[in-house]
């Protein structure tokens, strides 16, 4: 299967912020946030961006 | 043996040798050795045959052999699709891959060097039938100046000035001087391209370059050519880790992101002047009738 650019995950310690179609992780704190980011970048082979400090997304490119 | 014997195996040879001289395995390892190289030389061979036999057979009037070279033109037009898909299949298992307009380039080259073996086979076999064999050493000399030149295109450091800039991050978005790169959001993946990454940039020396450098063939090539001679800090399942290209839409300048293996700015340097200039990338806004007028 190939997906081009699409958000494949989103990965956050604020739930408030986030909803919708894209697979949501909540994590309880920051350090979670960017190991649980890590590891599903090379999981997914998708790049992790920030968009704040609580919200991170993986984007097939 | 007849008169024409010795002037076609001069021009074949003559036309082989160009051939020979013309391919060159330089860093791309481009054909390859051996295997490749014999492909190529066989179509030379074929090639300054078709060139040399071209001149007998217009003085013994037969006229329509003449049009076996337009059968050479589309065998050679066939060596140009080769290239271009064998590279294509290719280009998929490269780390930082050639792109098309690369591609399209190399395989340009390869159908054209063979008519310029044609045309080296026709000229000395013309030389050798219409004067001696001295003539035709004479042709060949100047002919294999010719070719060398035709051979060598332009090279990036003739049409920019390239500078080391240091990389730095704002936030999650890394930047080289003050072009925007991409935005990397782990804090590991950040550390590691503190580590290994190395920012140019390319300052374009006229208004026509500036379009030359945005394309995005060019680019590529860019990057390629960087990852093959110094190697790259990658691997399939690291995507964000990837040698990238921006460009500064006020001025047209590049902002150059690579991940180099040997982290050498100097060396980078020399080799990013020392891409090619690739003719599909080439635009002339200069040229066109209204900037001509103003």
């Amino acid at each position: 299967m190939n997906i081009e650019k699409a958000i494949l995950a989103v990965i956050t310690t604020n739930s408030q912020k986030v909803d919708g179609g894209a697979p949501i992780f909540y994590c309880e704190s920051k350090e979670e946030m960017t190991k649980v980011a890590a590891n599903l970048e090379a999981i997914i082979d998708g790049i992790s961006h920030a968009l704040s400090d609580e919200l991170y997304i993986i984007v097939k490119h | 043996m007849n008169e024409y014997t010795l002037p076609i195996i001069f021009g074949v040879t003559v036309g082989t040798i160009a051939r020979a001289i013309m391919l060159r395995t330089d860093y791309r390892q481009y054909p390859t050795y051996l295997h490749g190289k014999v492909i190529h030389l066989a179509l030379g061979f074929i090639a300054a045959a078709l060139g040399s036999v071209a001149i007998p057979a217009i003085m013994e009037k037969e006229f329509t052999a003449v049009t076996f070279l337009t059968i050479a033109a589309s065998q050679f037009r066939e060596v140009r699709n080769m290239e271009r898909n064998t590279l294509t299949e290719l280009d998929g298992y490269e780390l930082v891959p050639r792109g098309n307009t690369y591609i399209e380039g190399i395989a340009v080259a390869f159908e054209s060097r063979n008519y310029l073996v044609i045309f080296t086979a026709f000229l000395t076999t013309l030389a050798y039938l219409v004067f001696n064999w001295i003539a035709a050493l004479a042709v060949t000399i100047v002919i294999f100046i010719i070719n060398r030149k035709l051979m060598s295109g332009s090279t990036l450091k003739e049409i920019v000035d390239i500078s080391h800039s240091d990389i730095h991050f704002e936030g999650a978005g890394l930047y080289v001087d003050n072009i925007y790169i991409m935005n990397i959001g782990l804090p590991e993946r950040q550390e590691e391209i503190r580590k290994y990454g190395m920012g140019f940039i390319l300052t374009p020396k006229n208004f026509d370059v500036r379009s030359t450098i945005a394309n995005l063939g060019q680019r590529q090539a860019i990057l390629h050519d960087i990852s093959v001679s110094l190697g790259v800090f990658r691997d399939s399942g690291t995507p964000a880790l990837v040698p990238l290209i921006k460009r500064e839409l006020d001025d047209g300048r590049i902002g150059v992101f690579i991940l180099p293996q040997d982290h050498n700015p100097k060396k980078a340097a020399e080799i990013i002047g020392a891409v090619p200039v690739l003719e599909n990338a080439i635009r002339m806004p200069s040229e066109s009738k209204v900037n001509q007028k103003n």
